[in-house]
């Protein structure tokens, strides 16, 4: 069996048996991270000195030396804005097309990724660093900060991600805890971990939806909470959508102002960054009031910007009606409607927003719940997933896969193999055949995707499997296995039945997606469903109609004296015909070609067979022929 | 063991939703990866491969257009795969009909009517299983099944229609 695996290298989960040592939960998030821990049911997050749970995802490296993590990393953005980097989780498992620009400029210096995998690095600090490794720096603080806090060693977690973080980001985030030094016992999607701290808390019973708008990605979830089960029934989301997008929005327009008023800055780096850090503060003083205005300076030279609570509505507009959109698009996966929701849980710190409160409110026609502070609510979730896992709890949380997963066939078409939403763990086969007689090799391509061709959806892996018995087009039979471990990661198993040819063949995923290919692969299946459905079948309309020309080729070269030159002349202009139509758009001509050509060549296959049936029975006797008979 | 028998259930088309909620949670309490987290690795494959049989199962019988459709297959009664061919003339004719109706609606009104009216048909004709169930006539189950299966794409399909008219 040719196998294709596809996880992080090296992974080798030791069992812990017996072990009694305690477990946090960690909700590594865009803007900001929490450490929480669980004990006999109850979550408590972690706090520092001061008493703040949340700690910045911001890492610096100072020129003095050493690493900074959370506020004192966020201090060092004025004097050495060059050596500090926030947001890193947007680029988990990522390209550097992934990266956003403001005005222009990107607020990193970015070494795109060499060797084997395309993941951006970032040049902070005089060095390339990966995502994984300043992730890493996150984690170690947060370990720390638990250690300080509970007094014991802390070497094992659950960390939560995005429910839509696909199979690089999970890996990715996988990776960076290892190198923090930390086991990972289970990644859990956001959402489920916040509807497990509300349902464990509130004792929540029924149809409850998660709305998680973070710094970076934006999820939405229904779940359905019954005595201990927390089942997801649908879930989506997009990985580039969240409150950064609003403070670029606010930055973008601040720069422009400059501009317009005649100041001729240099757009830089450290420009990006101050116009990003003023513009966050703008955008969360506007939850409490209709009015603010900041104070922006670039290369010592200052400029003041007012913004109005209507204004930023606006600017924001496009992007929260999109959370909208996809959420009611998760409904109806479910065949569910908003009025069958008892009530839906606010998560990240986005959810302040108030055109986003009232955006969900009016969604789902009732107030939403904002009991648990948004900001905890999943590292809660978390620490109680983590008290479960090690200490043993009733609890059952059921997730699924957000994205379907599938692979090329004939024409860029995707065949599905895993649906969106199917509940993980989950192993499902499909079989594949050849196309060409005595083809002996098939590429496997794996994608992850909603849409109909492979060129929209997100390229996973590719692998080929080779040692096919040559046979007729269409006999050979080939398995393909999916299999989506409790985490969320995927390995895919090939195998030709008629021959057991055993070859393993390991692939890492690909990173490195443009941001464009990210957005159009998330969720737009929406919008492309019906062009999609389309072009599917005027593809499958050409592979077939190729197909039946191949075997046709194929029966002229070995039979065609079975023909006059007339029906010769007939068949070859029917096939030119249906070629014709081919290299058109319209489906309908195609079979209508292909059943012209169908007619013509239903004579021809008669006298194949009746020659087939002559040649199989010529030499043989009665007596040989009933015994024959009789052995079927 | 066939998905029925997974899931300690009896092999019937009208299933008890509930009952079956509760034998999947049950199994799922017992084997689901989370409940090995420290075991020894080949208890946790075990438990892995035992999991995803129970979300196959579970899935199937959920749908009752996917149970009907196993069931047939435990009958021996083969569905052409998806996206082959129609095989059944009169069937081909009603799906062709539709799709040009379908493309032809012009707001989202039409579109809903035409999803509707697909979701009543195959409700209808879910009702009548039991009784080609019970007599155990595999040619009249496999037509009623294909076209049961085209409704329910073509409910699929009315939905994107309805997407793309509500964004024009």
């Amino acid at each position: 069996m040719s196998l294709l695996e596809i996880h992080e290298p090296g992974e080798t989960p030791l069992p812990h048996a017996g072990e009694a040592s305690l477990a946090v939960g960690i909700d590594l998030g865009t803007t900001n991270s929490v450490v929480a821990i669980a004990r006999e049911g109850k979550p408590a997050a972690l706090h520092d000195e001061s008493g703040k749970a949340l700690v910045p995802s911001v890492v610096a490296y100072p020129a003095s030396g050493g690493v900074l993590v959370g506020e004192e990393a966020h201090l060092l953005t004025v004097h050495e804005p060059r050596n500090v980097v926030a947001s890193i989780k947007r680029l988990m498992g990522r390209g550097a097309a992934d990266l956003h620009t403001v005005a222009g400029v990107l607020p990193y210096e970015i070494e795109p990724g060499t060797g084997q995998t395309d993941m951006v690095k970032l040049r902070i600090g005089g060095k390339a660093r990966s995502p994984v490794e300043i992730s890493a720096e996150i984690l170690k603080a947060l370990r720390v900060r638990a250690e300080a806090a509970l007094e014991k060693k802390i070497e094992r977690a659950v960390i939560t991600v995005p429910a839509y973080f696909d199979d690089a980001a999970r890996t990715a985030t996988r990776d960076a805890a290892r190198v923090a030094g930390l086991e990972v016992l289970r990644l859990v999607n956001e959402p489920t971990a916040a509807a497990l701290a509300y349902g464990l808390d509130k004792g929540a019973e029924g149809l409850y939806a998660v709305y998680d708008l973070g710094g970076g990605t934006f999820d939405f979830s229904l779940l359905r909470l019954e005595k201990g089960v927390f089942q997801v029934l649908a879930t989506g989301g997009d990985t580039a959508l969240g409150g950064d997008d609003f403070d670029r929005a606010i930055a973008e327009r601040m720069l422009g102002e400059r501009k317009k008023d005649g100041l001729a800055d240099a757009v830089d780096e450290a420009a990006v960054k101050a116009a990003l850090a003023l513009a966050r503060q703008m955008k969360e003083q506007l939850s409490d009031r209709d009015q603010t205005s900041g104070r922006l300076e670039v290369a010592g030279v200052p400029s003041f910007h007012a913004l109005g609570r209507t204004e930023f509505d606006d600017m924001i507009a496009a992007p929260v009606k999109r959370t909208v959109d996809i959420s009611k698009h998760v409904l109806a996966d479910a065949g569910m409607t908003a009025g069958e929701i008892q009530g839906v849980v606010l998560v990240g710190g986005s959810t302040r927003v108030p055109l986003v409160r009232a955006s969900v409110a009016d969604m789902i026609g009732k107030p939403p719940l904002t009991d648990i502070d948004p900001d905890e609510v999943v590292a809660l979730g978390a620490a109680l997933q983590a008290e479960a896992l090690t200490g043993g709890s009733d609890t059952l949380l059921l997730d699924v896969t957000p994205l379907s997963l599938g692979l090329e066939t004939m024409g860029g078409i995707v065949e599905k193999v895993v649906p969106r939403n199917t509940p993980i763990p989950v192993q499902l086969a499909q079989e594949f055949t050849t196309y060409q007689d005595g083809q002996t090799a098939m590429a496997m391509h794996v994608v992850q995707g909603e849409r109909e061709m492979v060129a929209d959806c997100r390229s996973l892996a590719r692998f080929e499997l080779q040692g096919i018995p040559p046979m007729t087009a269409g006999a050979a039979r080939i398995r393909v296995t999916y299999a989506v471990d409790a985490d969320g990661l995927l390995t895919v198993a090939a195998e030709e039945r008629t021959t057991g040819t055993q070859q393993r063949i390991e692939v890492k995923p690909s990173y490195g997606l443009s941001h464009d290919d990210m957005a159009d692969m998330l969720y737009d299946s929406l919008d492309h469903a019906e062009d999609d459905m389309k072009l599917r079948l005027l593809t499958e309309a050409r592979v077939e109609a190729r197909r039946n020309l191949l075997a046709l080729d194929a029966a002229l070269t070995k039979d065609g004296a079975l023909l006059s030159k007339d029906e010769r002349g007939e068949l070859d202009a029917a096939c030119a015909k249906l070629e014709q139509t081919m290299a058109a758009e319209d489906r309908d001509a195609i079979n209508a070609a292909a059943e012209a050509l169908e007619t013509l060549v239903k004579p021809f296959a008669e006298r194949r067979m009746d020659r087939g049936i002559r040649e199989a029975l010529a030499g043989l006797s009665m007596q040989d022929l009933e015994s024959r008979v009789g052995e079927k | 063991m066939d998905h029925f028998a997974r899931l300690k259930l009896p092999v019937v088309l009208q299933l008890d939703a509930a009952a079956l909620d509760r034998s999947y949670f049950a199994l799922q309490r017992q084997w689901h990866p989370d409940r090995f987290i420290g075991k020894p690795p080949e208890e946790r494959a075990k438990a892995s491969a035992e999991a995803a049989a129970l979300n196959e199962a579970y899935q199937t019988l959920k749908d009752p257009l996917g149970r009907a459709i196993y069931m047939a297959e435990l009958k021996g009664i083969a569905l052409p795969g998806d996206g082959k061919t129609i095989d059944d003339p009169d069937l081909l004719t009603e799906v062709m009909d539709a799709r040009e109706e379908l493309q032809e609606a012009s707001s989202v009104g039409e579109v809903d009517a035409l999803a509707k009216f697909a979701r009543e048909d195959l409700e209808q004709a879910l009702s009548g299983l039991p009784r080609l169930f019970e007599a155990n006539d595999k040619a009249a189950i496999r037509k009623a099944l294909l076209r049961m299966r085209y409704l329910d794409k073509f409910a699929e399909e009315a939905r994107a229609r309805r997407a793309n008219l509500q964004r024009a």
